[in-house]
């Protein structure tokens, strides 16, 4: 591996100041995808800040009847957690479907906000890739283009956000909180990670002096009518070609509230707060889902391999709010598909 | 020569060796260690220890699984450094007085191995999976073993040999 300095932080004030002092550092906490970046030449920290013993690995319940997640709490403990696992079971079931038991063991929440694409230009250094070098242009868009982005992409770059735990975390409407040398602030998780637009470089709104502290939850859980639903090319242990988070609050059959966030088809968790509003106050049936994925799908562009992605995700949205609507929420060990 | 498309990097000087205090298999062990040094290489080239397999070295294969303060990970994306004052078993620790673990001994009864270089890392994930106590069904067992490759597909037997562990912790 490429050399580097290592160093602990005591808190996280000491963590900012240690980052403010060392602008080419980089935190470390689970290490699953920095480790990894490091082995392939992508990423070559000058100095990495151990934040893994800092004391935010809590679950707790807030004033407002929401929860409030630790950046440091494992994503194992996160979907075990009794908290989550019966008031937020669509995040639980979104962790468990990504990575591996041993992975899940390691990797943080703040960390899987902050993971990177798998895109395979990006981790071949031996080909241009704008995101890991600004104006060297885009492999992908002329080449294996199968884990890509339909939506939201540019000419830069079409790179997928490769988590699952995040594309729950926008449907519920999580909140990110960061530290950073000005002081503390909260991003909406909408507004967290961004576009490619012609800075792929950059996959979130965080500064890169700032430490995520915590993720909150609302109070609204959806713990009744969710799922979330996560096609892929191989049972397990794979990144989503397409998945559905979808969630909703049912008066009888018509849909009071709706949520639907998609992975594995843009540089960032695919939230449409239009479909949702168009799901709203409908009967929830087929031909409503439908017009639901119509919606999300309208701009979706494809690539040479992976046009199919805009068919897969149309008819994964409409199961997805199926088994949500029947309150019938897709195993993760079972795979077969209802 | 192939051009690599990666910016510029600032030279850093070579880092002091860091003492790393690990208790391995019951036994502390004091080493001194730079700090890329993984835990699977201070394992293996450090403590001689070579159950934990190099595999992928990249976290995709699970040859490299070992448990850190009882919980399974993968010891190739794990920086020795981090883990000071921990405790780590690997597949040669799993045995007690001579007597094979109930895993190591399921895993001959249901012949779940061929070739054999992916069964440490299978053993010490599943002695991770059993501790968990979340997989109960063949599905759940198959689901929550997927960090586990095994290229000569002793997959049902595997599965067998958990089931006849599991029964028996």
């Amino acid at each position: 591996m490429i050399n580097f300095q290592y160093s602990r932080a005591t808190d996280v004030a000491d963590a900012v100041r240690q980052m403010a002092a060392h602008p080419s550092a980089k935190f470390i906490a689970g290490g699953t995808n920095l480790i990894d970046l490091m082995k392939e030449d992508v990423e070559h920290p000058s100095r990495l800040i151990d934040i893994a013993r800092l004391p935010l690995n809590s679950v707790e319940g807030t004033a407002d009847g929401g929860v409030q997640i630790g950046a440091l709490v494992l994503n194992s403990d996160l979907a075990y957690h009794p908290l989550i696992a019966q008031r937020y079971p669509m995040l639980a079931s979104a962790i468990l479907a990504g990575a591996s038991a041993q992975l899940r063991n390691m990797a943080s929440t703040g960390g899987n906000l902050l993971q990177r694409t798998r895109c395979c230009y990006f981790y071949d250094t031996a080909t241009p890739c704008n995101k890991r070098e600004p104006g060297s242009g885009c492999s992908a868009i002329v080449g294996l283009s199968r884990m890509h982005a339909i939506l939201g992409t540019s000419e830069a770059c079409i790179a997928t956000h490769p988590s699952d735990m995040c594309v729950a975390l926008a449907a519920l409407d999580a909140k990110v909180h960061a530290v950073g040398p000005a002081g503390a602030r909260a991003i909406a998780f909408a507004d967290f990670h961004r576009l490619p637009g012609d800075t792929p470089q950059r996959d979130t709104n965080l500064e890169p002096n700032e430490i995520v502290t915590a993720v909150d939850l609302p109070a609204r859980g959806f713990a009744a009518n969710y799922t979330y639903l996560k096609i892929r090319d191989r049972l397990s242990y794979a990144f989503a070609l397409v998945s559905v988070a979808a969630a909703l609050e049912l008066e009888g059959d018509t849909i009071k509230e709706a949520r639907l966030a998609l992975g594995g088809v843009a540089h960032k968790p695919w939230r449409d707060p239009v479909a949702e509003t168009a799901l709203r106050g409908q009967a929830a049936s087929q031909a409503t889902f439908g017009r639901a994925a119509d919606l999300v799908l309208g701009d979706a562009k494809g690539f040479e391999h992976n046009a199919f992605k805009i068919d897969l995700a149309r008819r994964a949205i409409i199961r997805a709010l199926t088994q949500a609507a029947a309150g019938t929420p897709q195993s993760q060990s079972n795979k077969k598909v209802c | 020569m192939m051009q690599t498309h990666t910016a510029p990097r600032p030279t850093i000087p070579a880092p002091e060796k860091i003492p790393v205090r690990l208790t391995v298999n019951g036994v502390e062990m004091q080493l001194k260690l730079a700090p890329w040094t993984t835990l699977l290489d201070a394992l293996r080239d450090h403590l001689d220890l070579t159950g934990p397999k190099k595999g992928c070295d990249h976290g995709q294969c699970g040859a490299c699984t070992v448990l850190v303060d009882g919980r399974r990970i993968v010891s190739c994306l794990t920086l020795a450094v981090m883990k000071d004052g921990a405790k780590v078993t690997t597949i040669e620790g799993l045995a007690t007085d001579g007597a094979l673990h109930p895993l190591q001994q399921a895993f001959i009864d249901h012949d779940a191995f061929q070739c054999g270089y992916c069964t440490p890392g299978q053993i010490c994930s599943a002695a991770g999976l059993i501790a968990e106590g979340k997989a109960k069904t063949d599905d759940e067992i198959r689901e929550l073993m997927s960090g586990n490759i095994c290229r000569c597909g002793a997959y049902p037997n595997i599965v067998a040999a958990i089931q006849q562990a599991m029964g028996q912790s």
